[in-house]
């Protein structure tokens, strides 16, 4: 069992209390997923050509170290800004250059995000741990996911929490176990996606990036995933400009969704949405199985 | 009246209550759910129970006796294994309503998701709406009228649950067709519309059943057991 959840505004005065309108929310979902929790955001996004990278390190990690041996090594000048053991990095270069750089020479953090405003973070514990120690209560931000986590699939360590990246600004939640990732893992590697973890949500999202890596829109890779993903799964996948949900043909793992003039919100049960401002007169359903729902700023 | 506002107490406070011979006849109001979970469950005398708002997993669970309301949706596993009594929902019901439930009435007003009434012995369940996927699985007695559409495979592997249905399946699933409307079935269903308080006219309905051909033993299979 885990609980997902998305959060989209619609009106630009609700921006500043995001992080605390989705901490409320991964706080309901505590039942559903006491091992660890995550959440991506997005906002302030960076200038075209310049990128904004998470990394993920050690409680204990020199992030001068860090920020002086990507700004050595890349010729660049980054801004890293620290929280917790989670840095936000941005630099005037390509997102995807950068990052394969990273990967490549420094072995003490992990990438939990790249894109123009997507930043994720992710942790073992209870959701109200996890939400005090990144101080989520106090980011802002135009939509967000997140995700509270009961391990079924795989270990619980910090890599394989959730939300998953899955390519520039794309993330990707799950709730559900998918069957056949061990052999469609093989496959996606030899088209050149990599993988940090045996988790089987990851190969959902790097499913998803190397749809859309061959040129598909986000509704197509969605479309093409009914067909190619077998397990259970509803899925709330974070863009750039929106969010989408998808729930598999059987629907077995629940999913609300809500709407009000002022915020679209998805989640696994109706008692995290119930903390959003308005919900008693939101208009409330029950996304059908394989159905698309998605939601994209103009 | 007595008022359980659950924004203060606790849901077994309330589901405790239903349980007690001092509350037999009572009306009681339930404010703020929330969408909590088990939201008067296992009530086991007669009273009137008025929940305003949404509910989460397992309302009115195994309930005897009791009329329980919900003003908003309710969340999966609405009214399992219900014995009697009823239960009434204003908005929509997720999956497996009625499941597995023995007896009495259950009434929503809006749609019902999947699995629908699966597995049902004994309850009857009638739907405003449209009801999702798979409902009516292995369903064993009772009735199930829905005024909507149903999903894909209604009443797969049903034994003598009667189902009637306004618009359109999906699909049937293996082993439900469709029956003959006669005068004993226009008269039940009318009875159920006029209980359920939902007024359309039993000519606009269809009934489906089970073909039969799939829980009675066959000597002519029995190499394939």
């Amino acid at each position: 069992m885990c609980g997902i959840m998305g959060l989209y505004t619609k009106s630009p005065d609700l921006e500043q209390n995001l992080g605390a309108m989705l901490s409320d929310m991964l706080i309901q979902m505590t039942d559903r997923g006491p091992d660890s929790a995550g959440f991506a955001l997005y906002h302030d996004p960076v200038n075209e050509g310049s990128a904004k990278i998470t990394l993920q390190g050690d409680d204990d990690v020199d992030w001068q170290v860090i920020r002086d041996s990507i700004n050595n090594g890349l010729h660049s000048a980054a801004v890293l800004k620290p929280v917790a053991n989670h840095a936000v990095l941005t630099l005037d270069m390509e997102g995807e250059e950068a990052a394969k750089w990273i990967e490549r020479n420094l072995e003490s953090v992990n990438i939990t995000s790249v894109g123009n405003s997507i930043e994720i973070f992710k942790e073992k514990g209870l959701p109200d741990q996890v939400i005090n120690k990144f101080n989520l209560a106090s980011m802002s931000g135009t939509h967000a996911l997140g995700h509270t986590r009961m391990a079924t699939e795989s270990a619980v360590t910090t890599e394989h929490s959730h939300p998953f990246s899955t390519g520039l600004d794309l993330c990707l939640v799950h709730n559900g176990s998918l069957s056949n990732h061990n052999q469609l893992r093989e496959k996606l590697r030899k088209e050149g996606i990599r993988f940090q973890t045996d988790n089987d949500s990851e190969v959902a999202a790097g499913y998803l990036t190397w749809r859309l890596s061959q040129g598909a829109t986000l509704n197509e890779a969605l479309e093409a995933a009914l067909a190619d993903l077998d397990g259970f799964y509803t899925f709330a996948i974070g863009t750039r400009d929106g969010f989408a949900v998808l729930r598999d043909p059987i629907a077995c793992k629940p999913a609300v969704l809500a709407e009000t003039d002022d915020w679209v919100a998805m989640s696994s049960e109706y008692r995290a949405i119930a903390q959003l401002p308005n919900s008693e007169n939101a208009r409330i359903w029950e996304p059908e199985p394989a159905r698309i729902y998605s939601w994209e700023r103009d | 009246m007595t008022i359980f506002d659950l924004g203060d107490s606790a849901v077994r406070e309330l589901n405790q209550a239903l349980h007690q011979s001092e509350t037999q006849g009572a009306d009681l109001r339930v404010t703020n759910p929330g969408g909590k979970h088990n939201v008067a469950t296992g009530a086991d005398v007669e009273c009137n129970v008025t929940i305003e708002g949404h509910v989460g997993y397992y309302c009115a669970g195994m309930n005897k006796s009791a009329n329980i309301v919900v003003t908003g949706n309710a969340g999966p596993g609405l009214a399992e294994n219900m014995m009697s009594g009823s239960v009434r929902i204003k908005g929509n019901a997720s999956q497996y309503c009625g499941a597995t439930a023995h007896g009495g009435l259950l009434v929503i007003e809006g749609d019902a998701a999947a699995r629908c009434g699966i597995s049902m012995k004994g309850i009857d369940i009638v739907v405003g709406g449209s009801i999702g996927h798979m409902s009516a699985f292995m369903a064993q007695s009772g009735r199930m009228v829905v005024c909507g559409d149903a999903g894909e495979a209604l009443g797969d592997s049903i034994y003598e649950a009667r189902i009637y249905l306004r618009g359109e399946a999906k699909s049937l699933g293996t082993d439900c067709i469709e029956k003959p409307m006669e005068d004993e079935h226009k008269a039940e269903l009318a009875e159920l519309l006029e209980q359920a308080g939902i007024d359309h006219s039993v000519d606009e309905f269809r009934r489906y059943g089970s073909a039969r051909q799939l829980y009675n033993f066959q000597i002519d299979n029995v190499s394939a057991y």
